[in-house]
């Protein structure tokens, strides 16, 4: 490969740093200014700072509960599909059962699924099957957590597979011969050895579910309702309240922003997608 | 080795978790699809029809364009993905100052909710108040109105999904890079190959299946888009941008269609599948093999 001076990379990266980041810098904007200003000449720098749309929000506190619920929900779904991913990977690594690569193919084949169609099954599921005594898990929060798992679930192992196939054998062999049980080999040999592949695992399916806006908005009314139903409250039933939904989506932006920034030396290690060998 | 009982009963949680809330739902939409089923209709019952709602699908004027235009959606979408994000990965292989700070940068549109980036996005271009149109307008003249042209709404939202998940592709090249053996470059440089035999011969073979596993997250992902094209154009104007999921999404919500919209997502749900399948089957799954 050619030296270069490493500075002559910067510039170009400038550019592409802001082409990045002014769709959001634009949210801000807009979240900034009040609801008159929105329709008048757009003007690409801030003048003026006006904060009431975030006085409003931090005020609302049905919006406070909605934060509560989708911090839990989305914590919740997270570790357990990370949880079972693991344990799925690891079965589906070091066991020798026929049709496993068709089951690995399987659980993928939920997250092709078109959302909107799946909305009215999952509510009667719900609401008529999954009941005990008065208890539905409509518009509950494990309800979410359960139902998230068809996208997260399948994402979980397609991310994890690599790392645990990239586990030496021999590894787990060694500490059975040591006389190691099941439990002892997963937990104490293979579960160290793929923080990387599970940090990223467990912060990407948290992405997603934080994010998630088609099935909570049908599936939850009061109880469960997370930021992203709350947010299109504010889109959908005033027409346009622009400066107090950009104020929101910044509030969504900023736990997924701290989560994201804890394991960003994890995400390249970890992504690799079944593809690259461990 | 331990007995294949133990897997299975490692395997069992997700497989029931899959099946109540995937397999399930899933047969239900199936038999669903077999009959006309409109709650808001004349006759509000379901009556099965047998295969009528699939004859009609396949025949449907609206869903085939719905379903070319996904086709090309998702064409131009992945394929600029890919090919930003293989340049953005090989310029984050170089050391330079600040390198940490910038794939930081380079990553924050994946953590933006699909519905929040279709907002911002539709606030950016929407005529006359949109600061993109405004200075196209003001820079080069151009007037760009996704309220009335189909290809500036088709290209707005390609503009869209590129800056939302091109990071994801990046991610997911840079961890392939990373891994791939210095010897077979150096070889080829002792033997005088130039920068474009080395990627043709020898790079493009070697993250070819992260990069076949990239193309498949991404194709599915952008198959089953809803919130953000909803959001930005609503499918239009006209039906330009009413990708299959928005157009299963308005069969279903407004319409209240139930059977047609189940028929179109069980047809949707097998091509996606045959087209993942093929490109499994075909580039990955032979190459796993090999490495035991």
């Amino acid at each position: 490969m050619r030296k270069k001076s490493p500075w002559i990379y910067v510039p170009f990266w400038i550019v592409i740093s802001f082409l990045t980041l002014f769709p959001i810098y634009w949210l801000f904007v807009i979240s900034v200014k009040p609801a008159v200003d929105l329709f008048t000449t757009p003007d690409i720098l801030l003048t003026s700072f006006y904060w009431d749309n975030y006085t409003e929000v931090l005020n609302d506190r049905l919006l406070r509960s909605y934060m509560v619920n989708s911090l839990i929900i989305s914590s919740g779904n997270a570790v357990l599909c990370t949880t079972l991913g693991f344990f799925a990977c690891y079965a589906l690594s070091r066991f020798n059962m026929s049709g496993k690569e068709s089951i690995f193919f399987w659980t993928i084949t939920n997250r092709m699924a078109p959302p909107a169609v799946f909305l009215l099954p999952l509510f009667l599921l719900m609401t008529q099957v999954y009941r005990f005594g008065d208890f539905t898990l409509l518009d509950t929060r494990i309800g979410m957590i359960l139902v998230y798992c068809t996208f997260n679930l399948p994402f979980a192992i397609w991310t994890l597979r690599p790392t645990v196939d990239g586990i030496p054998r021999e590894l787990d062999e060694a500490a059975y011969v040591d006389g190691a049980s099941p439990w002892k080999v997963i937990t104490e040999v293979v579960f160290p050895l793929c923080r990387p592949g599970l940090a990223v695992t467990l912060i990407l399916t948290w992405v997603f579910a934080w994010n998630e806006y088609l099935l909570a908005a049908t599936l939850t009314n009061f109880n469960a309702r997370t930021l992203t139903t709350g947010l299109s409250e504010y889109v959908t039933t005033t027409g346009t309240e622009w400066g107090i939904m950009a104020a929101i989506s910044i509030f969504t932006l900023i736990p997924a922003l701290i989560v994201f920034g804890m394991v960003q030396k994890h995400i390249v290690a970890g992504l690799t997608f079944g593809a690259v060998k461990g | 080795m331990q007995s294949n009982k133990l897997g299975w009963l490692f395997l069992a949680p997700t497989i029931l978790v899959l099946f109540l809330f995937g397999v399930l739902p899933f047969i239900y939409v199936l038999w669903v699809s077999f009959h006309q089923w409109n709650p808001f209709a004349a006759n509000p019952n379901m009556i099965f029809n047998w295969a009528d709602n699939y004859r009609a699908v396949v025949f449907d004027a609206q869903f085939l364009a719905s379903l070319g235009a996904t086709v090309a959606f998702v064409f131009f979408a992945v394929v600029t993905e890919v090919i930003i994000g293989y340049f953005l990965a090989q310029a984050f292989m170089g050391d330079f100052p600040g390198k940490a700070f910038f794939r930081t940068i380079h990553t924050l549109p994946l953590i933006v909710a699909p519905i929040i980036v279709g907002s911002v996005w539709k606030l950016m271009t929407t005529p006359s108040i949109g600061i993109i149109p405004h200075l196209l307008d003001n820079w080069f003249g151009l007037n760009l109105n996704i309220g009335t042209s189909a290809l500036a709404a088709f290209t707005v939202t390609v503009v869209m999904d590129v800056w939302h998940w091109t990071p994801l592709v990046t991610l997911t090249l840079i961890a392939a890079l990373v891994s791939l053996p210095a010897d077979p470059f150096e070889q080829a440089q002792i033997d005088g190959a130039g920068p474009r035999q080395i990627f043709w011969h020898i790079t493009l073979p070697m993250i070819a299946p992260a990069l076949v596993a990239t193309v498949f997250i991404r194709l599915m992902d952008a198959l089953r888009t809803v919130d953000e094209v909803l959001m930005l154009t609503g499918g239009g104007p006209g039906s330009a941008t009413r990708y299959v999921g928005v157009h299963i999404f308005k069969e279903v919500f407004p319409r209240t269609n139930y059977g047609y919209g189940s028929a179109i997502s069980v047809i949707v749900l097998y091509l996606t599948i045959v087209v993942c399948w093929m490109l499994y089957t075909g580039l990955l799954a032979p190459r796993k093999g090999k490495e035991g």
